[in-house]
């Protein structure tokens, strides 16, 4: 058991040595959380830009529907997948359960509806400021909602650090259908998780700043976006 | 160098099917309780310059975003030719210009891709427009950084490249200083003797004096007279024209 000091004495000199353990759960994660996020987008953008620009009956309870999937419960989304990836559920003849596909599944379902309804809200306040002059210029709906996509992508961009950074973060689905396995689908979040309650600090405490830092990356990332898209587009 | 009037080769055709006489018939458009426009009768022809008057809140955006088919009437109908839908040869330039957030060009680019111009048809468009309305300087710069006078141009530059047969404009020198709505006014009266027909709103006297060869004036939602622009000017009809020419608070 380490005193505190010694842990985080410890850890700085884990990252600051490029552990390898360290370094593989780094890597991992990143490529787990990216490939999510980025499968998501191609999932939650159109969504969003469909519903935003879309007119049609039952739409109120769509948007609704979405804005409610934003505060899914990890576990709960961890266990639906289980169920599904599950030697018996229907697509357990794949056999991914405990590996980092079944990890990007989870955290794709996690993070599309947070896509689809942050990107709805940026792409309906600007088609109401546009609608008149796409509609007059002829952009049909497809057209329009691809125009717009394209047109917020910096504030989407910013949609897209938030989603990422909720799938970097998340502990309880991954580690459902992840089975956190050492070597094969052991990321940051739950690698803390199981250091800590072992009582060895040290590789749990390098890990979270690491994984903070990665957070306050992100943040300072999309602020920059946001400013450098205002001074230069508008 | 300003071109000679004429159509322009590359959508001349779009031009000869431009969607007119635009014919609107007891057109009404209420939004809830308010009653925006009433039993408007209304026909636009080939190559005029027609200015909807009137003081604000008389129903002149919601008559024009009628008849460029934006809206439905509550009541009545609108035909353009004969046809009951919105053609493709027209054009409209908003009070506030929108534009994408991508270059000067690229905003022009895009407008002539939805029209189906591409390849050199469109650089050669792109450029003759840009010349046309003084921005060829700022053709790669964002559009959206560009001076309010620069973005009605552009905007103006947009709905040019398209030539469109008829041409709406929505008060378009509404936030513009006099030197920018003079330049607005030349490029409108360019566009105007390229052929393309002219509808625009405006409260302002002395704009629709300089600009209209006819007059709609629109008060309380109806059209309480319309003539050719020296009679309206000269000896208006109705009490209300007469009170707004005169200044007098309607």
């Amino acid at each position: 058991m380490h005193t505190l000091s010694d842990s985080v004495a410890l850890a700085l000199r884990l990252i600051a040595g490029f552990d390898a353990k360290l370094v593989e759960i780094v890597r991992l994660s990143l490529l787990v959380s990216l490939i999510s996020t980025t499968l998501a987008a191609c999932i939650g953008l159109p969504l969003g830009a469909a519903v935003a620009v879309a007119r049609f009956p039952g739409r109120g309870i769509v948007i609704a529907f979405l804005n409610a999937l934003m505060g899914l419960p990890p576990v709960v989304v961890g266990l639906f997948v289980y169920l599904m990836l599950s030697r018996a559920g229907p697509l357990g003849g794949f056999g991914i359960l405990f590996t980092p596909q079944a990890m990007v599944i989870a955290q794709t379902i996690l993070i599309v509806p947070i896509l689809a309804a942050l990107s709805r809200q940026i792409v309906e306040d600007a088609w109401s400021e546009y609608r008149e002059q796409l509609t007059s210029l002829g952009a049909g709906m497809v057209g329009s909602a691809t125009t717009l996509l394209w047109d917020t992508r910096y504030s989407l961009a910013t949609v897209l650090l938030a989603g990422f950074g909720r799938a970097i973060a998340e502990v309880g689905a991954v580690m459902i259908v992840g089975g956190n396995i050492d070597g094969v689908t052991r990321v940051m979040t739950t690698t803390i998780a199981l250091e800590t309650s072992k009582g060895d600090l040290p590789l749990a405490l390098g890990l979270g700043l690491v994984l903070i830092v990665l957070v306050i990356l992100l943040n300072f990332a999309a602020h920059a976006t946001r400013a450098w898209s205002r001074t230069h587009f508008g | 160098m300003r071109r000679e009037p004429g159509p322009g080769p590359i959508l001349a055709d779009r031009r000869s099917t431009g969607g007119l006489p635009i014919v609107a018939r007891g057109v009404s458009f209420v939004r809830g309780e308010t009653t925006i426009l009433a039993d408007i009768d209304l026909t636009i022809t080939r190559g005029g310059r027609t200015i909807i008057l009137g003081p604000n809140g008389s129903g002149k955006s919601t008559l024009l975003r009628i008849l460029h088919g934006l809206i439905e009437p509550t009541r009545g109908t609108v035909t353009w030719n004969g046809a009951g839908n919105r053609p493709a040869e027209q054009a409209m330039v908003f009070q506030r210009p929108v534009l994408l957030r991508r270059s000067a060009e690229a905003n022009l680019r895009y407008a002539l891709k939805l029209a189906r111009v591409r390849g050199n048809d469109a650089d050669r468009r792109i450029l003759e427009v840009l010349t046309d309305v003084g921005l060829t300087d700022v053709a790669t710069r964002s559009a959206r950084v560009l001076s309010g006078g620069e973005q009605q141009r552009l905007a103006l530059a947009r709905a040019w490249a398209l030539d469109p047969a008829v041409l709406f404009l929505d008060e378009p020198t509404a936030s513009l200083d006099p030197t920018a709505t003079r330049a607005v006014e030349q490029i409108v009266s360019d566009i105007h003797a390229h052929g393309t027909t002219i509808v625009m709103t405006t409260h302002n006297l002395a704009q629709a004096k300089r600009l209209a060869d006819d007059v709609v004036f629109l008060y309380g939602g109806r059209i309480t007279e319309r003539r050719s622009a020296e009679l309206f000017f000269r000896s208006p009809q109705s009490a209300e024209a007469v009170a707004y020419l005169e200044g007098e608070r309607l």
